[in-house]
């Protein structure tokens, strides 16, 4: 049967949805990109190229505070969430079997926002536990322990179960084995999943709102606050800066995991 | 046997996991120094047995003693035994110094102690010049040697070696083997290694106990095994034979077909019987002899050929070794003979008595 070789493509004009949906996911990325850049503060003039709104940012006391406790948030929830997960994915490989476990302690990740915020609000307000920073620290930790769980299951699936045991017979404990070959097996795993969760409460807004105090903004809260009474473009500056520290963050924790599966 | 105490005995070892026998009452003594292996194919329990020694596992029922004291109770990190794992199981984070230290490390060490321990084994592996390495720079011959140095290094009671030479190719197994052997003797040691080649165990070891689901068939040496195998397992994995099934009279096997052969024996008349001929006990002759047959297929080896022979009255070719140049062809007639002080008579089928099996081990 004769077959002609198929080409990528075909007829032009079929290929517009394509290219139409590809702009529709990033055209919002990219007027913020650009409009942080504007001079004038009106923010549908273009009247040429500045940096004014950069500087501006780091002057706004809210902003600042409200980054202050952002990055709070984010350190302590990525440290809880690398201990918790890396723990739970290490107990999860070594003491179940099938899937069902698995799936559940990763499924956080996946869960709405609106349903954890919910929960663990009510479950604050049932401890009487007073909402403040630590609050939206426990909190993002939930997720972000799924998260992490999940990125150090995969990286388990590639370590030799016989180091472990290596260690082992050559005299040392449980904790030292853990210490010395368990861990260091999975670093790259360990931190792929601790970047990711940083990245991951840096912007996280529902949770954050539900559980935090009024006077614990964290940096989305404060954005929120600021942009009800409009667009400016210092929170397009804002927005860029977030952007380019998030791509980095997950670029990274791509590369680590990839480099994870090489090996 | 006068021999002192034993270094490890195994007694009664049953391991049970679900309704699955892995180790069905296994008994038996390694003596100080010795190169034991534990021979049998996938499914026989030799690594149940390797992991309870080790400690990963523990036996459902029996005891293992090290050195007359129970070594069941003691967790894997605390034996003084060591395993060399089939995977190598070489931590890829750190360089060959590092892998070989690990073990002195854990037993905390004074650090200089440590240092010069490493460089003596390394240099007794022939490593020193790649300590700085790491691992996965190395090939799968001096991957082995690190392993074998971390091992050794500990100064174990016993060294379990799991496998040694299945991962390597055809040269560096012979290399490995034969360094083996040199190093066993060299540090004085108790190997003990685990395998399902049959080379491998005969030609390194100096007894070798044959596994087959769970149960141990046969204690001996290489030899021993070879020449007077007592179970028709045995005949049949250790090298090639001849088998011929029959029913065993006062004085010989008789085998339907060719009638019957003398050869000693302790079973009982009447017994189903089976004669084990290895081929080079079978010789081929252009003259008429005791049976005849057909020459029907001829394997040059080298320094020996392999020649097929149906004989008259029976359903498989025997094969027979002769030296190189017989001049045979396929299609020729031929006179077979058999040296009756060289057949061997086992039972046909079945586990072999418990009598027999102790009177093997002890």
């Amino acid at each position: 049967m004769a077959e002609r070789v198929a080409k990528r493509g075909g007829l032009g004009i079929a290929q517009i949805p394509f290219w139409l949906t590809y702009v529709f996911l990033y055209v919002p990325i990219i007027i913020v990109v650009i409009m942080s850049f504007n001079a004038s503060d009106n923010l549908f003039v273009w009247s040429g190229f500045s940096l004014q709104w950069y500087p501006t940012v780091f002057q706004n006391s809210a902003i600042m505070e409200g980054l202050g406790n952002t990055l709070i948030v984010a350190a302590g929830a990525t440290v809880i969430a690398v201990i918790c997960g890396t723990l739970l994915a290490v107990g999860i490989q070594r003491y179940t079997r099938g899937g069902l476990i698995r799936a559940f302690a990763t499924a956080p990740a996946l869960l709405p926002d609106l349903l954890l915020a919910i929960g663990l609000l009510s479950l604050f307000a049932l401890l009487q536990f007073t909402l403040g920073l630590y609050s939206v620290m426990i909190a993002h930790s939930v997720f972000a322990t799924a998260f992490v769980t999940a990125i150090v299951l995969a990286r388990l699936a590639h370590v030799d179960p016989s180091l472990e045991e290596a260690s082992r017979d050559l005299g040392a404990g449980h904790v030292r084995t853990f210490l010395r070959v368990t861990v260091p097996q999975l670093a790259p795993g360990i931190l792929a999943g601790a970047l990711l969760a940083f990245t991951l409460s840096l912007d996280e807004f529902v949770i954050a709102f539900f559980t935090t105090a009024p006077t614990t903004p964290t940096l989305p809260i404060v954005i929120y606050s600021m942009v009800r009474f409009g667009v400016t473009p210092e929170i397009n500056a804002l927005a860029t800066i977030l952007l380019v520290v998030s791509v980095t963050a997950v670029l990274v924790a791509q590369r680590l995991t990839k480099f994870t599966e090489n090996l | 046997m006068t021999s002192p105490q034993p270094l490890l005995s195994v007694r009664d070892v049953r391991t049970v996991y679900g309704d699955v026998v892995a180790l069905d009452g296994v008994s038996f003594d390694i003596l100080e120094n010795e190169f034991f292996a534990l021979l049998g194919p996938s499914g026989s329990g030799k690594t149940t047995l390797l992991r309870s020694i080790a400690g990963f596992e523990t036996p459902t029922a029996g005891e293992i003693d090290l050195d007359g004291k129970n070594l069941l109770s003691v967790p894997a990190h605390k034996r003084p035994i060591n395993l060399m794992f089939q995977s190598y199981a070489l931590f890829p984070h750190m360089s060959v110094a590092k892998n070989v230290a690990y073990g002195l490390e854990a037993e905390r060490l004074p650090k200089d102690e440590i240092a010069s321990r490493v460089d003596d084994i390394l240099a007794t592996v022939g490593l020193s010049h790649l300590a700085s390495r790491r691992t996965s720079a190395l090939s799968g011959g001096q991957r082995q040697r690190v392993a074998l140095a971390r091992a050794l290094v500990k100064r174990p009671r016993l060294l379990l070696l799991d496998e040694p030479l299945s991962a390597l190719d055809r040269k560096v197994r012979a290399e490995m083997q034969s360094e083996l052997k040199r190093l066993q003797h060299e540090v004085g040691m108790t190997f003990v290694v685990v395998t399902h080649d049959q080379e491998e165990a005969m030609s390194m070891a100096d007894r070798v106990a044959v596994l087959e689901d769970g149960r141990l068939e046969q204690l001996d040496t290489p030899v021993g095994l070879y020449s007077k195998p007592r179970t028709r397992f045995v005949a049949a994995f250790i090298g090639t034979a001849n088998l011929l099934e029959g029913r065993a009279t006062a004085g010989g096997i008789d085998v339907p077909g060719i009638g019957e052969l003398r050869a000693e024996h302790e079973l009982a008349p009447g017994d189903a019987a089976t004669a084990v001929i290895r081929p080079e006990d079978v010789t081929v002759t252009r003259e008429p002899a005791a049976l005849a047959g057909t020459v029907v297929d001829i394997f040059f080896l080298g320094g020996s050929t392999t020649v097929s022979v149906a004989v008259d009255g029976l359903a498989d070719p025997v094969r027979c070794t002769v030296h190189a140049a017989v001049g045979l062809a396929r299609g020729d007639v031929v006179g077979v003979s058999i040296a009756p002080e060289r057949i061997v008579v086992v039972p046909a089928a079945g586990p072999t008595s418990p009598a027999a099996l102790q009177e093997v081990s002890g």
